[in-house]
């Protein structure tokens, strides 16, 4: 469990991080927090020849509202965004997902922008990222490019990200008025991975209509996916009495769940419909009853 | 001499700078043990799961083995030996010791180290919150609910403001 022969460098700026991994190309790995990278090092998973640390770069780790957006420095620890009162109040979502990870000493470490470049298709960040519409931020000596979510994850532990990138910060616009949001993950074990994971925001007009659902779904193929489009008829325009419960059946009825020799599909179809239910019903009790 | 050699490496820990030759890759939780001395950070499963190795970076709880030696540097390392000593236990040695919430002892400096720092920042913890704060450090004895109860017993002690 020792990692094989690696060099070092820790620069202080983005602007070196981005000469260095131009250089360098694919023979170098980037490492925040290290919560995944380390323990790939130590099991001889990733045998990159270059470690560029970006731990101190301190350009990396702001939190501020930008225009209609929350951005966020890659650099962020899991621990900071959950007890953020910006993101408490801005984003609450990610707050409370970010609270979910792991355990605490993980957290303590461990990076926002490390979790999503490292696309765990279980992970907290990745599904939150996608369904609130957050955008990467994306640098290397060629430019500057910004992906949406949606396009950044590739397939499982693969991201849009060029060996010579450095995702810099995550913009995540605002929520609407009246838009609530609800998540949920299902383990074994408090700090596992989920084996699912739901996120949904609702935003609610008049006599009960929907505005807008959005609906994420991790754990079921190689990314985390989004599901609304899936809900279709009355369910998609009205609230009801049994709708979480309508919505969670249709979707676990249609949406493609890929096979694992670990966890049946008939479980985690069981389970699509289970938290969407869930996670739909804390949407509609968070919604307030007047405009913010 | 390459790139992959030693390195001088200065190391802040428990307020005494240490200075050690170690390779990139060397564990922090390694160079602390056999380059240091300091043996009472405890290596488990070097993957970052069971928490044994958990000691302190700037304050905030880290796993030693997820951390390489090289990165340390310029930050304070504080780990078990810092706390409390023969006769004079912190808050949670002290709970733990009367709460029998150790038999081997083996995952107890990664327990301390951990719990010492979550109780500054949560010092009012309901049993449910304790639980899921220890959930990060791994005991094979004594199935945790003399943990439980010496966590919630230093919490208690804290608030009082006397440490045993």
């Amino acid at each position: 469990m020792k990692p094989g022969v690696f060099s070092y460098e820790a620069p202080a700026t983005v602007q070196e991080v981005l000469q260095s991994l131009a250089a360098r190309t694919d023979s170098a790995k980037l490492i925040a927090g290290g919560q995944s990278l380390a323990p790939m090092l130590n099991m001889r998973l990733a045998r990159p020849e270059h470690l560029i640390d970006i731990n101190g770069v301190s350009e990396l780790s702001g939190i501020a509202i930008q225009g209609d957006r929350l951005s966020i420095g890659a650099l962020v620890r899991h621990d900071a965004l959950a007890r953020s009162e910006l993101v408490g109040s801005c984003c609450p979502m990610l707050a409370h997902a970010a609270g979910t990870i792991g355990h605490y000493a993980i957290r303590k470490r461990g990076t926002i922008g490390g979790s999503l470049a490292h696309a765990d298709p279980a992970a907290q960040l990745p599904l939150v990222a996608l369904v609130l519409d957050a955008e990467m931020e994306i640098r290397s000596a060629r430019g500057t490019r910004t992906v949406a979510a949606r396009d950044f994850f590739q397939s499982i532990f693969t991201t849009i990200l060029e060996p010579d990138e450095l995702l810099v910060a995550i913009h995540v616009p605002q929520s609407r008025p009246r838009e609530s949001w609800g998540f949920r993950l299902f383990n074994r074990r408090a700090g596992d991975f989920a084996i699912v994971s739901v996120a949904a925001t609702l935003a609610r007009g008049d006599n009960d209509s929907i505005l807008r659902l959005r609906l994420a779904i991790g754990g079921i193929g190689p990314v985390p996916v989004r599901a609304e489009q899936l809900v279709v008829g009355d369910p998609a325009r009205l609230l009801s009495k049994d709708w979480p419960a309508r919505v969670g059946a249709m979707v676990a009825d249609t949406i493609e769940i890929q096979d694992n020799e670990q966890i049946p599909v008939a479980f985690r179809k069981e389970l699509v419909a289970a938290l969407i239910r869930e996670v739909l019903d804390q949407a509609v009790d968070r919604i307030p009853e007047h405009p913010l | 001499m390459s790139q992959f050699d030693p390195v001088p490496i200065v190391l802040d820990i428990n307020g005494t700078q240490y200075r050690v030759f170690a390779e990139p890759r060397r564990l922090l939780s390694d160079v602390l043990r056999d380059d240091c001395g300091l043996t009472g950070t405890h290596v488990g499963c070097e993957h970052g799961v069971c928490g044994a190795c958990t000691i302190l970076l700037d304050g905030a709880p880290t796993r030693a083995c997820l951390t390489y030696a090289v990165q340390a540097q310029h930050h304070e390392i504080t780990t078990i030996e810092a706390f409390g000593g023969d006769g004079n236990l912190s808050p949670v040695q002290q709970a733990l010791h009367e709460e029998h919430g150790l038999q081997c002892g083996f995952c107890t400096p990664g327990i301390v180290v951990t719990m010492e720092a979550w109780l500054a920042e949560n010092p009012d913890p309901t049993d449910a919150e304790i639980r899921n704060a220890l959930s990060g450090n791994l005991c094979r004895c004594t199935g945790y609910h003399n943990i439980v109860a010496a966590i919630a017993k230093a919490a208690a002690r804290r608030r009082e403001g006397s440490p045993t």
